[in-house]
């Protein structure tokens, strides 16, 4: 068994050491708001948490991850009140299909708590999260405006 | 060599399938959860107690905005209170059931909005008629004596008013109206304007259900692959050596040319797969590469048969006669989409019911491929809709509808999700056509364009999966934005205009690809104009709208960017500009860019966009749209090309199939001109222009002409 502190609530989880984290908290834990989309930690889709620093959740083991503190999407919120970042994304209409918008979420959550006030050179370098859609002159704007707030 | 292999299983004729269902098939209204027990005032329009307003959605939301969209254009004739606005889908076995009220549920061409304005405003209207009605005859007075605003009835006369909530369930009993006028356009309160989206909150906390996310009683996990070399078959696989791998519950083949593994979690059925002996057959496709297909290709320049499209005057003679010509020849490669959310479905299969769970651009596309391989009859399926993770084209198709239910058929009453891992979903694409372009053009002594032979050779869409649209052979779409007039139709008047085309269809299966043919022949013809206007020794801007006169609503677009770009005034020191313009899905689109170069690095400092939809529904996603199709266009500009080795894709991931990041993207200034009194799409006009006036730019830079993409294969890096 692997003990798994998510989102401050601890699990208890019957899988190999070498599962990618991701899938133990999609599939085993089944908490879905965290997103595959490539697997090879290219796309950011994945993004969560782990003791607070971004990290791509389909390139670690749930080995490497037991022990630490992991926050995903649904961790963000607080009894239902928005984050500053999530209010951006709200304010600024952020998503199109949104799919990626958990990790970009997650990458931008982090980046701020680094950096409260990043500069476009900062986002640049930090934001590296792939979005089909399109939706990164918006990204950018509620990045600014949150850091603001 | 090439081939021009059979229509594959994939290429099911959508058209034929759902007109085969009409007939006799009942499936009793299955009332959705937020609707349920409420009211339905029509087909369009649901009214709960508490004033909550359920408006149906037939189109399907991938990121577009079609779902706000469409929600304005009926809560505007409704006369509702926005904020109470909510949505659901109908399925499409609802739709089939009530004998398809809600019209076309595919959601592609950019067409969500511009092909069902009127029903679906005439649904609004209709429905407010009818609870007004029912307000009046509670009250014992005339209709005319009554008006809506805001969800609220009033009685003019004594000032009497009531809510929607409360007059619904009267208003349902009442007869639909015969006769339902819409506002004139001027008296519009909600469209045209930049509302918010609905759907944005959960997709911020991660609540948004996508097909992935489908989660069911005792489900299993499933993963597949298919032949790699399209058209290839599944000749044996070796199940014993990974069914008592951890978690393998089963082994199955899925139609002809696919294995897949299902597990007790999706990682263990990943594993399985990729350590399953599989053998394949994968026929003479195999031989076929990226060099054998552009050599084909090329051989179509000299065709003596073509299709053709658009014919001015004599082209042969005028370049006879021409002062001078210039001869280029284009090239624009495989792309796949890439969806953020990699294909998925979820279904359960009994000998009594089959159900399906999937993100879909065609509800009942979906619902069709379900019952086909099902093998039920109608009124035991059921598909629902769930959101989508990206779409561009993609999820139009059904393949991966018909493998979920393939693999469920194969344990009854378990419920399976597929989902393909990106490499499949990378490799088993239905790609952005590959076609090639020979233009040849004449200029008289003033430098006036005066002859254009446009000849395309490759691939046709329609003949893989719409062969009845084919006209005599021809596929009319491959010629999107030269066609002589409709919804792409060119901009330029040149007295002696030859457009046509040497169809050459490879095995690689071809799919339509958000822009789809207007990309590749907006960089063709928008390139060539910029060759022209050089050897004219004539400003490009200028070389261009000499042949506008005929064109206001091409130049109107043309204008305003170069207007906003500044062109009258010098660029800024080591800066360099680009124009384009071209027309797709009804709309007038138009880019220009602010590039400098250095060395390889190509950096786009400024990009100015413009769209003249007609009517703008909502300006402010009309902007997320043009913004984001920078995105998708550039991508594809630097980036984006699928290489064909042995008969297979040879990209697997987003490593050896890059997308461009935030750093990479230009600030895009989106000007939305609404000229009024048409409906043009949204979604993917701005595509096409994003590269041609980034190439124009680049060479205005450089000097050199790049005529084939992604620019990665010329070494140029998008910083």
């Amino acid at each position: 068994m692997i003990n798994l502190t998510i989102n401050g609530k601890s699990h208890s989880v019957d899988v190999e050491p070498d599962t990618p984290l991701l899938w133990v908290i999609r599939d085993t834990i089944g908490m879905t708001g965290t997103k595959y989309g490539c697997g090879i930690a290219q796309c950011g889709s994945c993004t969560v948490h782990i003791d607070g620093a971004a990290t791509r959740s389909c390139g670690m083991t749930v080995g490497d991850a037991a022990g630490k503190k992991i926050t995903t999407i649904e961790g963000l919120a607080d009894n239902g009140v928005l984050t500053k970042v999530q209010q951006a994304w709200v304010e600024h209409d952020v998503p199109q299909c949104g799919y990626c918008q958990s990790g970009m979420i997650m990458a931008v959550s982090a980046l701020l708590k680094e950096k409260p006030k990043p500069t476009d050179a900062d986002i640049n370098e930090a934001i590296t999260n792939i979005c089909r859609c399109g939706t990164f002159q918006q990204v950018r704007l509620a990045i600014h405006a949150a850091a603001k707030a | 060599m090439n081939h021009m292999p059979k229509l594959s299983r994939r290429t099911f004729v959508v058209g034929t399938a759902t007109a085969g269902l009409s007939l006799g098939f009942n499936v009793p209204f299955l009332t959705s959860t937020s609707a349920q027990g409420a009211p339905e005032i029509n087909a369009w329009v649901v009214i709960k107690p508490d004033d909550t307003v359920v408006i149906r959605i037939a189109r399907s939301e991938m990121g577009q905005g079609t779902l706000t969209g469409l929600a304005q254009m009926v809560a505007e004739e409704l006369e509702c209170d926005w904020s109470k606005v909510t949505t659901e889908y109908p399925t499409p076995g609802q739709s089939v059931a009530r004998k398809n009220p809600w019209g076309d549920f595919g959601t592609g061409g950019s067409r969500g909005i511009r092909t069902s304005h009127d029903y679906v405003r005439k649904g609004g209207a209709a429905a407010r008629m009818m609870l007004v009605g029912a307000a009046a005859a509670e009250w014992k007075v005339p209709v005319s004596e009554c008006s809506a605003a805001n969800s609220v009835i009033t009685h003019k006369p004594s000032g009497r008013t009531t809510t929607y909530g409360k007059v619904a369930a009267a208003a349902a009993q009442i007869e639909a109206p015969a006769d339902v006028p819409l506002k004139d356009p001027k008296d519009w309160k909600l469209i045209g304007k930049s509302v918010k989206r609905l759907d944005t909150v959960d997709k911020t906390t991660g609540k948004m259900m996508y097909g992935i996310d489908v989660k069911l009683p005792g489900m299993l996990h499933a993963t597949i692959k298919a032949c790699p070399v399209f058209g290839g078959k599944v000749k044996s696989f070796d199940a014993a050596k990974v069914e008592k791998m951890k978690g393998v519950k089963k082994v199955v083949q899925v139609g002809s040319n696919a294995v897949a593994v299902v597990a007790d979690s999706w990682w263990h059925a990943k594993t399985a797969l990729d350590a399953l002996p599989i053998v394949w057959d994968t026929g003479e496709n195999a031989k076929v590469t990226s060099a054998s297909i552009s050599k084909w290709l090329k051989e179509g320049f000299d065709a003596e048969q073509a299709f053709v499209s658009n014919k001015v005057g004599d082209v042969k003679a005028g370049l006879a006669s021409a002062a001078k010509t210039v001869v280029a020849e284009y090239a624009y490669p495989y792309q796949n989409h890439a969806c953020m959310e990699p294909l998925n479905a979820t279904a359960v299969y009994t000998a009594d019911k089959c159900e399906v769970w999937a993100g879909t651009q065609h509800g009942q596309a979906a619902f069709a491929a379900a019952l086909e391989a099902s093998g039920l009859p109608a009124s035991k399926v059921e598909f629902y809709k769930v959101m989508l993770g990206g779409g561009f084209g993609r999820r139009g198709r059904t393949d991966y509808v018909t493998q979920a239910v393939l693999i469920a058929k194969q344990m009854p009453g378990t419920p399976i999700k597929l989902l393909w891992s990106r490499e499949e979903d990378m490799g088993q694409g239905t790609y952005h056509p590959v076609t090639e372009c020979r233009l040849t053009g004449g200029l008289d002594d003033k430098g006036n364009l005066t002859s254009l032979h446009v000849r395309l050779s490759g691939q046709s869409i329609l003949t893989a999966l719409r062969p009845e649209a084919l006209v005599n052979g021809m596929d009319p779409a491959t010629f999107a934005g030269l066609a002589p007039t409709g919804e792409a139709a060119i901009g330029y008047g040149v007295p002696n205009l030859l457009v046509d085309h040497s169809m050459r269809n490879p095995h690689v299966p071809p799919g339509f690809w958000r822009g789809v043919n207007v990309n590749q022949n907006a960089i063709y013809l928008e390139s060539f104009m910029d060759e022209l206007a050089k050897t004219a020794g004539v400003d490009p801007l200028e070389f261009r709208r000499r042949l506008m006169a005929k064109y206001p609503k091409h130049l109107g677009v043309l204008n305003a960017v170069a207007n906003g770009i500044g062109w009258d005034k010098p660029a800024p020191a080591g800066v360099f500009r680009g124009i384009a313009q071209h027309m797709g899905y009804g709309s007038y689109v138009a880019a220009a860019a602010e590039v400098s170069v250095d060395g390889n690095k190509v950096k786009i400092h400024r990009i100015v966009a413009a769209t003249d939809p007609g009517y703008a529904v909502n300006p402010g996603q009309i902007e997320r749209q043009i913004s984001g199709s920078f995105v998708y266009g550039l991508s594809a500009l630097f980036n984006g090309e699928c290489t064909v080795k042995d008969g297979a894709i040879e990209q697997t991931n987003f490593d050896s199939y890059d997308s461009i990041r935030i750093s990479q993207m230009p600030k895009v200034e989106c000007i939305v001109m609404p000229s009024g009194g048409f409906w043009g799409g949204v979604g993917e006009p701005t595509i096409c222009v994003a590269p041609p006036a980034v190439l124009n730019a680049i060479t205005a830079a450089t000097g050199k002409r790049y005529r084939s993409i992604p620019l990665k294969n010329h070494g140029l890096t998008l910083v």
